[in-house]
């Protein structure tokens, strides 16, 4: 597991936003991992922790884990086409890692979940598949979904940004 | 292809998950549309935004340090040493132990998943303030504190005479029972005692596992299942000791 430790840990922080909770999140999760781990059959063990982390921390954190009610209606109501599209795009947009932060963790669990999965822990659609217990075309389009609206968060924040410097 | 298909297409196309058939297509839709294409073009570089370094979370050093202190032998408890750290320092060493388990075959018998769980409990104990919810060292302070919050009194004995002070109690949970646990010491070692009513009634029987060593045994009615990580000998004599002075009484 330990070499793991720092896959769990990413997931974790992600999902808590702060160093306490995340910690204890990886606490709980890798005793959960132990208790376990008679269930472990074989496969990748760092799938395997990653889905344990994510489920500790949703129960810890009394959320569902899978869809939420308004997520979905969310993902109803927002297609992956941006209903307004501008001619703004990121090319001109200074992508730094505090703008990149912050637009990350205005975005849902389930988004923000998929896009640190897929980017920062460079899982394929099938892993991302295995820890969320989603189907593969799900995983899909909810990372298509994720990335469209990280994209306008950074977009809008940016013109924040610039309206208040003027 | 279609634009809308495309929106969704193209993250897959970026994150190469598309069949080579889909992937042609692709091609050929993002070179005849600009609108797609500067879509990727920003998909693209958000990828490569993403991948910076400053976005990803290590593991703090001391979580790290927690998890990888070495053998079950290492973490001696030292005076002023915080529990927590105790703790860790074991369940690092079960963990460790723990990769060597895939090899074994799964003899998964709810009996292992008890003993798991006894372990993880008793983990679970050494962390934080989680050791005892009622501190003491007499059986006339620490019995009549379980009173209203189990529905059963459990055997509580002062063992210090034979070498294991009694240092409180706590209510844990064990297969979905509420359990009375005890908690003695052996020098710096910690032991946990669990009770809790049952209906069947089983022969003694000693698990190790990982260095530590788990004995349960039932009598009049009551489960009781023992663990810590002292030696397996010493942990016998406390059991011996817990017994004997029941005959006695």
């Amino acid at each position: 597991m330990l070499p793991y430790l720092d896959a769990a840990y990413n997931l974790a922080h992600w999902l808590s936003h702060n160093q306490a909770d995340a910690q204890d999140v990886v606490q709980e999760a890798l005793l959960r991992a132990l208790r376990y781990f008679d269930s472990f059959r074989g496969g990748d063990a760092r799938v395997w922790l990653l889905a344990i982390v994510r489920n500790t921390f949703y129960t810890l954190h009394n959320r569902h884990a899978s869809d939420h009610l308004h997520d979905s209606i969310d993902e109803e109501a927002h297609p992956i086409a941006d209903e307004h599209p501008s001619p703004e795009t990121l090319a001109l947009l200074a992508v730094d890692v505090g703008s990149l932060q912050s637009a990350l963790q205005r975005l849902s669990h389930p988004l923000r979940e998929v896009i640190v999965l897929r980017e920062l822990e460079e899982c394929s659609y099938k892993e991302i598949a295995t820890v969320t217990g989603q189907k593969i075309g799900t995983v899909m389009s909810r990372l298509a979904r994720a990335r469209e609206r990280l994209k306008s968060e950074l977009i809008h924040h940016s013109k924040e940004v610039r309206r208040h410097d003027v | 292809m279609m634009c809308e298909d495309a929106r969704l297409l193209l993250h897959a196309y970026l994150d190469d998950e598309l069949d080579a058939a889909q992937s042609a297509s692709m091609v050929a839709h993002l070179r005849s549309c600009a609108g797609c294409a500067a879509s990727y073009g920003d998909q693209t570089r958000l990828r490569k935004a993403l991948a910076q370094p400053g976005l990803y979370r290590k593991a703090p050093d001391a979580l790290r340090r927690q998890w990888t202190a070495a053998t079950p032998a290492a973490p001696r408890a030292r005076p002023g040493m915080p529990g927590w750290a105790m703790a860790a320092g074991f369940a690092a060493a079960f963990l460790l132990a723990g990769v060597l388990w895939i090899g074994q075959s799964h003899t998964s018998a709810s009996s292992d998943l008890l003993v798991s769980e006894a372990i993880s409990g008793h983990l679970r104990s050494l962390q934080g303030t989680h050791l005892m919810d009622v501190v003491s060292t007499d059986q006339h302070t620490v019995k009549p504190w379980f009173e209203g919050k189990l529905d059963f009194s459990p055997r509580v004995k002062e063992l210090g005479g034979e070498g294991f002070p009694l240092a409180g109690g706590r209510l844990d949970a064990i297969d979905g029972h509420s359990v009375a646990a005890l908690i003695y010491r052996r020098r710096l070692h910690v032991i946990n005692l669990y009770q809790w009513p049952a209906q069947t009634e089983s022969v003694q029987q000693t698990t190790q596992r990982n260095g530590y060593t788990v004995i349960r045994w039932s009598d009049n009615g009551m489960r009781f299942l023992v663990v810590s990580d002292v030696n397996p000998a010493e942990l016998k004599q406390f059991v011996l000791a817990f017994q004997n002075e029941e005959v006695m009484r």
